[in-house]
Protein backbone atom coordinates (compact mmCIF):
# COMPACT_ATOMS: atom_id res chain seq x y z
CA UNK A 1 0.00 0.00 0.00
CA UNK A 2 1.22 3.47 -0.83
CA UNK A 3 0.81 4.84 2.65
CA UNK A 4 2.94 2.12 4.20
CA UNK A 5 5.55 1.41 1.54
CA UNK A 6 6.12 4.74 -0.21
CA UNK A 7 8.53 7.45 0.93
CA UNK A 8 6.83 10.19 3.03
CA UNK A 9 6.91 12.78 0.24
CA UNK A 10 5.23 10.40 -2.18
CA UNK A 11 2.71 9.27 0.40
CA UNK A 12 1.88 12.90 1.14
CA UNK A 13 1.36 13.57 -2.55
CA UNK A 14 -0.81 10.47 -2.85
CA UNK A 15 -3.23 12.02 -0.39
CA UNK A 16 -3.98 14.62 -3.05
CA UNK A 17 -4.84 11.89 -5.55
CA UNK A 18 -8.33 11.62 -7.00
CA UNK A 19 -10.83 10.34 -4.46
CA UNK A 20 -13.54 7.81 -5.24
CA UNK A 21 -11.84 5.30 -7.56
CA UNK A 22 -10.64 5.56 -11.12
CA UNK A 23 -11.06 8.79 -13.05
CA UNK A 24 -13.74 8.85 -15.71
CA UNK A 25 -12.08 9.53 -19.04
CA UNK A 26 -11.28 7.70 -22.25
CA UNK A 27 -7.61 6.95 -22.93
CA UNK A 28 -8.32 7.17 -26.66
CA UNK A 29 -11.21 9.60 -27.25
CA UNK A 30 -13.43 7.52 -29.55
CA UNK A 31 -15.32 10.61 -30.77
CA UNK A 32 -12.11 11.86 -32.34
CA UNK A 33 -11.38 8.71 -34.35
CA UNK A 34 -13.81 9.51 -37.23
CA UNK A 35 -12.18 12.94 -37.58
CA UNK A 36 -8.74 11.31 -37.77
CA UNK A 37 -10.15 8.84 -40.34
CA UNK A 38 -11.50 11.64 -42.53
CA UNK A 39 -8.18 13.52 -42.38
CA UNK A 40 -6.28 10.35 -43.36
CA UNK A 41 -8.60 9.69 -46.31
CA UNK A 42 -8.14 13.30 -47.48
CA UNK A 43 -4.38 12.96 -47.07
CA UNK A 44 -4.31 9.80 -49.20
CA UNK A 45 -6.45 11.57 -51.80
CA UNK A 46 -4.04 14.53 -51.79
CA UNK A 47 -1.04 12.24 -52.32
CA UNK A 48 -2.85 10.26 -55.02
CA UNK A 49 -3.89 13.44 -56.87
CA UNK A 50 -0.30 14.79 -56.69
CA UNK A 51 -1.57 18.36 -57.10
CA UNK A 52 0.21 21.36 -55.61
CA UNK A 53 -2.63 22.96 -53.62
CA UNK A 54 -3.82 19.95 -51.56
CA UNK A 55 -0.24 18.86 -50.88
CA UNK A 56 0.77 22.39 -49.89
CA UNK A 57 -2.35 22.73 -47.73
CA UNK A 58 -1.74 19.53 -45.78
CA UNK A 59 1.98 20.17 -45.37
CA UNK A 60 1.64 23.81 -44.31
CA UNK A 61 -1.46 23.34 -42.11
CA UNK A 62 -0.06 20.18 -40.49
CA UNK A 63 3.40 21.67 -40.07
CA UNK A 64 2.04 24.88 -38.55
CA UNK A 65 -0.11 22.91 -36.10
CA UNK A 66 2.84 20.64 -35.17
CA UNK A 67 5.21 23.58 -34.61
CA UNK A 68 2.73 25.66 -32.65
CA UNK A 69 1.62 22.77 -30.42
CA UNK A 70 5.23 21.79 -29.63
CA UNK A 71 6.29 25.38 -28.90
CA UNK A 72 3.18 26.16 -26.86
CA UNK A 73 3.26 22.92 -24.89
CA UNK A 74 6.98 22.91 -24.25
CA UNK A 75 7.60 26.58 -23.55
CA UNK A 76 4.27 27.95 -22.24
CA UNK A 77 1.97 25.21 -20.98
CA UNK A 78 4.72 22.97 -19.54
CA UNK A 79 6.09 25.52 -17.05
CA UNK A 80 2.51 26.50 -16.08
CA UNK A 81 1.60 22.85 -15.42
CA UNK A 82 4.72 22.47 -13.30
CA UNK A 83 3.40 25.17 -10.94
CA UNK A 84 -0.14 23.78 -10.65
CA UNK A 85 -1.37 21.88 -7.59
CA UNK A 86 -1.38 18.08 -7.91
CA UNK A 87 -5.20 17.73 -8.19
CA UNK A 88 -5.35 20.56 -10.77
CA UNK A 89 -2.51 19.00 -12.72
CA UNK A 90 -4.22 15.59 -12.71
CA UNK A 91 -7.50 17.08 -13.89
CA UNK A 92 -5.74 19.06 -16.62
CA UNK A 93 -3.74 15.99 -17.67
CA UNK A 94 -6.84 13.79 -18.01
CA UNK A 95 -8.35 16.39 -20.33
CA UNK A 96 -5.24 17.24 -22.37
CA UNK A 97 -3.39 13.95 -22.84
CA UNK A 98 -6.15 11.86 -24.48
CA UNK A 99 -6.56 14.59 -27.09
CA UNK A 100 -2.81 14.74 -27.63
CA UNK A 101 -2.84 10.99 -28.25
CA UNK A 102 -4.95 11.56 -31.35
CA UNK A 103 -3.78 15.02 -32.43
CA UNK A 104 -0.01 14.56 -32.49
CA UNK A 105 0.31 11.34 -34.52
CA UNK A 106 -2.26 12.70 -36.99
CA UNK A 107 -0.55 16.06 -37.36
CA UNK A 108 2.90 14.47 -37.72
CA UNK A 109 1.75 11.88 -40.26
CA UNK A 110 -0.07 14.52 -42.34
CA UNK A 111 2.91 16.90 -42.31
CA UNK A 112 5.53 14.31 -43.21
CA UNK A 113 3.54 12.35 -45.82
CA UNK A 114 2.33 15.49 -47.59
CA UNK A 115 5.79 17.05 -47.20
CA UNK A 116 7.57 14.17 -48.92
CA UNK A 117 5.06 14.17 -51.78
CA UNK A 118 5.30 17.96 -52.09
CA UNK A 119 9.06 17.70 -52.20
CA UNK A 120 8.77 15.10 -54.97
CA UNK A 121 6.30 17.32 -56.85
CA UNK A 122 8.59 20.37 -56.60
CA UNK A 123 11.71 18.32 -57.28
CA UNK A 124 13.49 19.60 -54.17
CA UNK A 125 14.35 16.05 -53.06
CA UNK A 126 16.32 15.40 -56.24
CA UNK A 127 20.08 15.54 -55.71
CA UNK A 128 20.69 18.16 -58.38
CA UNK A 129 18.16 20.65 -56.98
CA UNK A 130 19.81 23.74 -55.41
CA UNK A 131 17.55 23.39 -52.36
CA UNK A 132 18.30 19.68 -51.90
CA UNK A 133 20.71 20.33 -49.04
CA UNK A 134 17.97 22.15 -47.11
CA UNK A 135 15.56 19.25 -47.66
CA UNK A 136 18.16 16.81 -46.31
CA UNK A 137 18.72 19.15 -43.34
CA UNK A 138 14.97 19.13 -42.65
CA UNK A 139 14.96 15.32 -42.81
CA UNK A 140 17.76 15.19 -40.23
CA UNK A 141 15.93 17.57 -37.86
CA UNK A 142 12.67 15.66 -38.31
CA UNK A 143 14.51 12.36 -37.83
CA UNK A 144 15.88 13.45 -34.45
CA UNK A 145 12.47 14.81 -33.46
CA UNK A 146 10.80 11.55 -34.52
CA UNK A 147 13.16 9.44 -32.39
CA UNK A 148 12.46 11.61 -29.33
CA UNK A 149 8.72 11.74 -29.95
CA UNK A 150 8.30 8.04 -30.71
CA UNK A 151 10.71 6.75 -28.09
CA UNK A 152 9.99 9.04 -25.15
CA UNK A 153 7.04 11.37 -25.63
CA UNK A 154 4.40 9.03 -27.06
CA UNK A 155 5.05 6.16 -24.59
CA UNK A 156 4.95 8.66 -21.68
CA UNK A 157 1.66 10.05 -22.99
CA UNK A 158 0.01 6.60 -23.10
CA UNK A 159 1.53 5.39 -19.82
CA UNK A 160 0.40 8.43 -17.82
CA UNK A 161 -3.16 7.88 -19.02
CA UNK A 162 -3.09 4.22 -17.97
CA UNK A 163 -1.69 5.26 -14.59
CA UNK A 164 -4.47 7.80 -14.11
CA UNK A 165 -7.07 5.13 -14.92
CA UNK A 166 -5.99 2.99 -11.98
CA UNK A 167 -8.12 2.97 -8.79
CA UNK A 168 -5.14 4.49 -6.94
CA UNK A 169 -2.81 6.28 -9.36
CA UNK A 170 0.77 6.54 -8.18
CA UNK A 171 1.67 10.28 -8.08
CA UNK A 172 5.38 9.47 -8.35
CA UNK A 173 4.82 7.62 -11.63
CA UNK A 174 2.59 10.40 -12.99
CA UNK A 175 5.11 13.05 -11.95
CA UNK A 176 7.96 11.18 -13.63
CA UNK A 177 6.06 10.51 -16.86
CA UNK A 178 4.69 14.06 -17.09
CA UNK A 179 8.18 15.48 -16.54
CA UNK A 180 9.44 13.27 -19.35
CA UNK A 181 6.56 14.43 -21.55
CA UNK A 182 7.00 18.12 -20.84
CA UNK A 183 10.83 18.13 -21.11
CA UNK A 184 10.58 16.20 -24.35
CA UNK A 185 7.98 18.65 -25.69
CA UNK A 186 10.33 21.51 -24.71
CA UNK A 187 13.25 20.00 -26.63
CA UNK A 188 11.00 19.35 -29.61
CA UNK A 189 9.75 22.94 -29.36
CA UNK A 190 13.33 24.22 -29.50
CA UNK A 191 14.03 21.96 -32.49
CA UNK A 192 10.94 23.34 -34.19
CA UNK A 193 12.76 26.68 -34.41
CA UNK A 194 15.31 24.92 -36.64
CA UNK A 195 12.46 23.50 -38.70
CA UNK A 196 10.98 27.01 -39.09
CA UNK A 197 14.33 28.34 -40.34
CA UNK A 198 14.71 25.52 -42.86
CA UNK A 199 11.10 25.63 -44.08
CA UNK A 200 11.03 29.40 -44.56
CA UNK A 201 14.28 29.14 -46.52
CA UNK A 202 12.76 26.37 -48.69
CA UNK A 203 9.60 28.41 -49.26
CA UNK A 204 11.66 31.49 -50.18
CA UNK A 205 13.74 29.55 -52.74
CA UNK B 1 13.76 6.92 -4.61
CA UNK B 2 14.62 3.21 -4.98
CA UNK B 3 13.62 1.79 -8.32
CA UNK B 4 12.95 -1.65 -9.68
CA UNK B 5 15.60 -2.48 -12.27
CA UNK B 6 14.51 -2.96 -15.86
CA UNK B 7 16.67 -3.62 -18.91
CA UNK B 8 17.33 -0.51 -21.06
CA UNK B 9 14.44 -1.38 -23.38
CA UNK B 10 13.56 2.21 -24.31
CA UNK B 11 17.19 3.23 -24.85
CA UNK B 12 17.90 0.24 -27.11
CA UNK B 13 14.60 0.81 -28.90
CA UNK B 14 15.54 4.44 -29.58
CA UNK B 15 18.97 3.36 -30.83
CA UNK B 16 17.29 0.83 -33.13
CA UNK B 17 14.96 3.57 -34.41
CA UNK B 18 17.88 5.96 -34.88
CA UNK B 19 19.67 3.42 -37.10
CA UNK B 20 16.73 3.02 -39.47
CA UNK B 21 16.13 6.77 -39.47
CA UNK B 22 19.77 7.34 -40.53
CA UNK B 23 19.40 4.67 -43.22
CA UNK B 24 16.11 6.16 -44.38
CA UNK B 25 17.57 9.68 -44.60
CA UNK B 26 20.63 8.34 -46.45
CA UNK B 27 18.41 6.60 -49.01
CA UNK B 28 15.94 9.49 -49.32
CA UNK B 29 18.79 11.96 -49.81
CA UNK B 30 19.97 9.98 -52.88
CA UNK B 31 16.66 9.00 -54.46
CA UNK B 32 15.95 8.95 -57.42
CA UNK B 33 19.64 8.60 -58.30
CA UNK B 34 21.54 5.34 -57.82
CA UNK B 35 22.03 4.66 -54.11
CA UNK B 36 24.85 2.54 -52.69
CA UNK B 37 22.95 0.05 -50.51
CA UNK B 38 25.81 -1.14 -48.27
CA UNK B 39 25.38 1.39 -45.47
CA UNK B 40 21.56 1.31 -45.25
CA UNK B 41 21.60 -2.51 -45.36
CA UNK B 42 24.11 -2.66 -42.51
CA UNK B 43 22.06 -0.14 -40.50
CA UNK B 44 18.86 -2.11 -41.10
CA UNK B 45 20.47 -5.40 -40.01
CA UNK B 46 21.87 -3.74 -36.87
CA UNK B 47 18.48 -2.16 -36.12
CA UNK B 48 16.63 -5.47 -36.57
CA UNK B 49 19.22 -7.24 -34.39
CA UNK B 50 18.68 -4.66 -31.64
CA UNK B 51 14.92 -5.21 -31.88
CA UNK B 52 15.40 -8.96 -31.43
CA UNK B 53 17.81 -8.41 -28.51
CA UNK B 54 15.31 -6.01 -26.95
CA UNK B 55 12.44 -8.50 -27.13
CA UNK B 56 14.76 -11.20 -25.79
CA UNK B 57 15.62 -9.05 -22.76
CA UNK B 58 11.95 -8.36 -22.18
CA UNK B 59 11.15 -12.08 -21.92
CA UNK B 60 13.67 -12.40 -19.09
CA UNK B 61 11.99 -9.84 -16.81
CA UNK B 62 10.36 -11.67 -13.90
CA UNK B 63 6.70 -10.82 -13.20
CA UNK B 64 6.41 -8.62 -16.25
CA UNK B 65 2.79 -7.75 -17.06
CA UNK B 66 2.46 -9.42 -20.46
CA UNK B 67 -1.31 -9.03 -20.43
CA UNK B 68 -1.03 -5.24 -20.26
CA UNK B 69 1.85 -5.29 -22.74
CA UNK B 70 -0.29 -7.24 -25.25
CA UNK B 71 -3.36 -5.09 -24.60
CA UNK B 72 -1.54 -1.84 -25.37
CA UNK B 73 0.80 -3.34 -27.94
CA UNK B 74 -1.88 -4.71 -30.27
CA UNK B 75 -3.66 -1.37 -30.66
CA UNK B 76 -0.42 0.55 -31.00
CA UNK B 77 0.73 -2.02 -33.56
CA UNK B 78 -2.47 -1.49 -35.55
CA UNK B 79 -1.96 2.29 -35.49
CA UNK B 80 1.72 2.17 -36.46
CA UNK B 81 1.15 -0.46 -39.16
CA UNK B 82 -1.36 1.99 -40.64
CA UNK B 83 1.15 4.87 -40.65
CA UNK B 84 3.83 2.52 -42.06
CA UNK B 85 1.43 1.51 -44.83
CA UNK B 86 0.77 5.17 -45.58
CA UNK B 87 4.49 5.88 -45.91
CA UNK B 88 4.89 2.74 -48.05
CA UNK B 89 2.08 4.00 -50.28
CA UNK B 90 3.94 7.29 -50.75
CA UNK B 91 7.05 5.33 -51.84
CA UNK B 92 5.07 3.20 -54.29
CA UNK B 93 3.20 6.26 -55.58
CA UNK B 94 6.58 7.69 -56.54
CA UNK B 95 7.60 4.49 -58.36
CA UNK B 96 10.30 3.50 -55.90
CA UNK B 97 11.49 -0.05 -56.65
CA UNK B 98 14.34 -2.53 -56.30
CA UNK B 99 16.82 -2.55 -53.43
CA UNK B 100 15.86 0.85 -51.94
CA UNK B 101 12.19 -0.20 -51.78
CA UNK B 102 13.07 -3.48 -50.02
CA UNK B 103 15.29 -1.71 -47.46
CA UNK B 104 12.77 1.06 -46.78
CA UNK B 105 9.92 -1.48 -46.48
CA UNK B 106 11.87 -3.59 -43.99
CA UNK B 107 12.85 -0.41 -42.10
CA UNK B 108 9.18 0.49 -41.88
CA UNK B 109 8.49 -2.99 -40.50
CA UNK B 110 11.09 -2.47 -37.75
CA UNK B 111 9.53 0.95 -37.02
CA UNK B 112 6.01 -0.54 -36.89
CA UNK B 113 7.14 -3.17 -34.37
CA UNK B 114 9.63 -1.16 -32.31
CA UNK B 115 7.48 1.88 -31.54
CA UNK B 116 4.41 -0.08 -30.30
CA UNK B 117 6.76 -2.27 -28.25
CA UNK B 118 8.24 0.84 -26.56
CA UNK B 119 4.76 2.22 -25.83
CA UNK B 120 3.53 -1.13 -24.46
CA UNK B 121 6.69 -1.59 -22.37
CA UNK B 122 6.38 1.87 -20.79
CA UNK B 123 2.79 1.14 -19.78
CA UNK B 124 3.43 -2.44 -18.61
CA UNK B 125 6.52 -1.62 -16.54
CA UNK B 126 4.42 0.54 -14.21
CA UNK B 127 1.75 -2.14 -14.08
CA UNK B 128 3.68 -5.26 -13.19
CA UNK B 129 1.96 -8.11 -11.26
CA UNK B 130 4.33 -7.42 -8.39
CA UNK B 131 2.82 -3.94 -8.29
CA UNK B 132 6.08 -2.05 -7.92
CA UNK B 133 5.79 1.61 -8.86
CA UNK B 134 8.47 4.03 -9.99
CA UNK B 135 9.35 4.61 -6.37
CA UNK B 136 9.52 0.90 -5.62
CA UNK B 137 6.35 1.14 -3.55
CA UNK B 138 3.39 -1.22 -3.78
CA UNK B 139 1.01 1.63 -4.56
CA UNK B 140 -1.19 -0.40 -6.90
CA UNK B 141 -1.42 -3.63 -4.96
Amino acid sequence: MADTMAPPAVAAEAEHGPPGGPLDFQIVPLKGLPIVGVIMVLLIAAIASNKLWPLEFFHVAGGAAWTIIDLFLGLILGPIMGKMSIPARIEFTTKLMPKMLLIMPTVVTVTLAAGWQLSTYLGTNITGNPLHGWVVASMIVVGVMAILALGLLEPANVAVLFELKKPRPNPAVIERLMKRFIYCAGILGAMQVATLLIMTKLASG
Amino acid sequence: MSERKYPPFTEIGMLSLALIVIGGIYLSAHIPQHVPLGLPTALLIASAALTVINVGMLTRIPDFNWTRFAQVGKWALAAYLFTAALIEYAFLRNHLKGGPLVILTLSLLVYAVQVPAMIAFTVARYDSPAGAGADGSLAHS
